[in-house]
């Protein structure tokens, strides 16, 4: 299967790949997926607690080159947003820029859930109730 | 000078040999008469190619040439051989006994004949890859007409102990199927020495050309038959109707003179070169070999990179070297090989695996370039996976709550 030229460009120059302090009370980390299913992807949030923008986004992923394009698009997309713009990244919006094949859309999803999580535990750390999303369509 | 891609997959098949292809070309321009026909010399000139090349092939695993059914390819063979064995011998017995780690050809042809009223057992394999033979007489009953079971796997290369399986089988009646699809032309195969009674087998592994293959069935001590599977002209002794497919035969014919000839400086090369890929990747952290490393084709290495995903390794490489992972993620099942899971393989390790199959015409040139491309791969997506974090913090993977998805 070929892939898009996007995904092959976020694959060899993975964009803000790191660890932030899971500890510290501004940082928000989600982790999802399995490594029997053959992804797992890990995305953190620093928070501004006073603007509420996202000051810095990291992520680490073991899966596929989609799934490691899908997690390296998220963050970039999530720097310099405020977290409520965040909750508004759509998994398709992910497929469509990275030109996703059909079989691959699971990556997306998993980007869209990662920021989910991270933000949520970022609201539980600061005592705010966690955002009841959805369950993903696809799984 | 070393050219890019570099082929690494040679268990899916082979490049022909170019000496294969030479013999070959007469039979679709100038002799491309019909094997069948009898009554011109286009006809004759096809049918003593054909019986020569059934010659060679028979050459090279110590068979009579009568014992040699000509097919497309090993597929057909598989199916022909354990199909045509469940109807022939349908009056003796309905039960026949293979292994979860054969290849798909063997194991969808069992379920299909477990629709038709067949009984199967299928065999659990050992952590090696390899069938513990006291299982294997154990489930022998009065009822077992057929042991199915692979020379050697098309994953992990691991060979089975077919004298051992071949002696149990003849002291409780029971015929000996094997598909040494991966084996001939590789390791010497003998069906005598082996006590094969049927054995299906291909030209396109062995530097051949794909859409022939063959079914060796025993004429003496015992005289096995199969029931045809396909109606027509009665070809191949009323075994395989159909039209011989001239030129193919003759190019399988030659590469299993050549597999002959040189299968022992092959072996010698070819392991050498599989033994330095393997050592040095090995080096990296957290490499594990899957299967017997000490009955194991000498041309085939399986290793899995813990806390590495099969696909996205893949993808660091595979413009420059071909290769095929144990991870088949290209499907929203995401599904891992069911052979390394057989041997008792993780999920997590079962993902992370890559198989090498190296050929006569690999050089130590190429084996050095993809060494240092892989292990590269390796580090930088480890560098990349939250699992190799975890697993460097001393975190048991086993006790986190994955979501899944």
């Amino acid at each position: 299967m070929a892939y898009s030229e996007k995904v092959i460009d976020h694959y060899q120059n993975p964009k803000n790949v790191g660890t932030l302090d899971k500890a510290s009370k501004n940082v928000g980390t989600g982790l999802v997926g399995a490594p029997e299913c053959g992804d797992v992807m890990r995305l953190q949030i620093e928070v501004n607690h006073e603007t509420g923008m996202i000051t810095d986004a990291k992520f680490k992923t073991f899966g596929c080159g989609s799934a490691i394009a899908s997690s390296s698009l998220a963050t970039e997309w999530l720097k310099g947003k405020s977290v409520e713009d965040a909750l508004k990244i759509d998994n398709m919006t992910i497929v469509e820029e990275l030109n996703l094949p059909p079989v691959k859309i699971h990556c997306s999803v998993l980007a869209e859930d990662a920021i989910k999580a991270a933000i949520n535990d970022y609201r539980e750390k600061n005592g705010m109730e966690k955002i009841k999303f959805e369950e993903s369509v696809i799984h | 000078m070393l050219n890019l891609p570099i082929y690494l997959d040679n268990n899916a098949t082979t490049p022909m040999d170019p000496r294969v292809l030479e013999a070959m070309t007469p039979y679709f321009l100038k002799h491309f008469g019909n094997a069948a026909s009898r009554n011109h010399p286009f006809g004759w000139e096809a049918e003593e190619a054909v019986d020569y090349a059934r010659e060679q092939v028979a050459k090279l695993i110590g068979a009579d040439p009568k014992e040699i059914i000509f097919t497309s390819g090993a597929t057909e063979a598989d199916n022909l051989g354990i199909k045509g064995i469940f109807e022939m011998y349908a009056t003796k017995g309905n039960h026949i006994i293979t292994a979860t780690t054969e290849h798909k050809a063997v194991l969808d042809t069992c379920k299909h004949i477990e629709k038709q009223g067949g009984e199967v057992t299928y065999l659990n394999v050992q952590p090696d890859g390899l069938i513990d033979l006291k299982e294997l007489e154990a489930a022998i009953k009065p009822t077992t007409i057929l042991i199915a079971l692979m020379y050697a796997n098309n994953e992990i290369g691991a060979v089975m102990p077919i004298k051992e399986i071949s002696a149990i089988a003849r002291k409780h009646g029971v015929l000996v199927f094997t598909d040494a699809t991966q084996a001939v032309g590789k390791i010497p195969v003998d069906v005598n020495k082996d006590g094969i009674d049927l054995m299906a087998f291909t030209a396109h592994k062995m530097y051949g050309p794909k859409g022939v293959g063959a079914l060796y069935v025993r004429r003496k001590n015992p005289r096995v038959k199969v029931t045809a599977q396909m109606d027509g002209g009665g070809h191949e002794r009323g075994m395989r109707s159909g039209t011989l497919n001239v030129p193919g035969i003759v190019g399988f014919g030659k590469a299993c003179e050549i597999c002959m000839l040189d299968m022992e400086a092959d072996t010698k090369r070819i392991s050498k070169l599989r033994d330095k890929l393997e050592e040095s990747l090995m080096l990296l952290e957290e490499a594990y070999v899957n299967g017997s490393r000490e009955h194991r084709l000498p041309h085939v290495s399986n290793i899995s990179f813990k806390h590495v995903e099969g696909e996205g390794l893949l993808m660091g490489f595979n413009k420059n070297i071909a290769l095929s992972s144990g991870s088949a993620c290209t499907s929203a099942s995401l599904e891992p090989s069911y052979v390394l899971k057989a041997l008792g393989l993780g999920d997590d390790l079962a993902h992370s695996s890559l198989r090498f199959g190296l050929s006569r015409f690999t050089t130590e040139e190429e084996i050095d370039y993809t060494i240092k491309s892989i292990s590269d791969t390796v580090l930088k997506l480890r560098e990349m996976s939250p699992l190799w974090e975890m697993y460097k913090e001393g975190i048991d993977l086993n006790t986190i709550e994955w979501s899944g998805h």
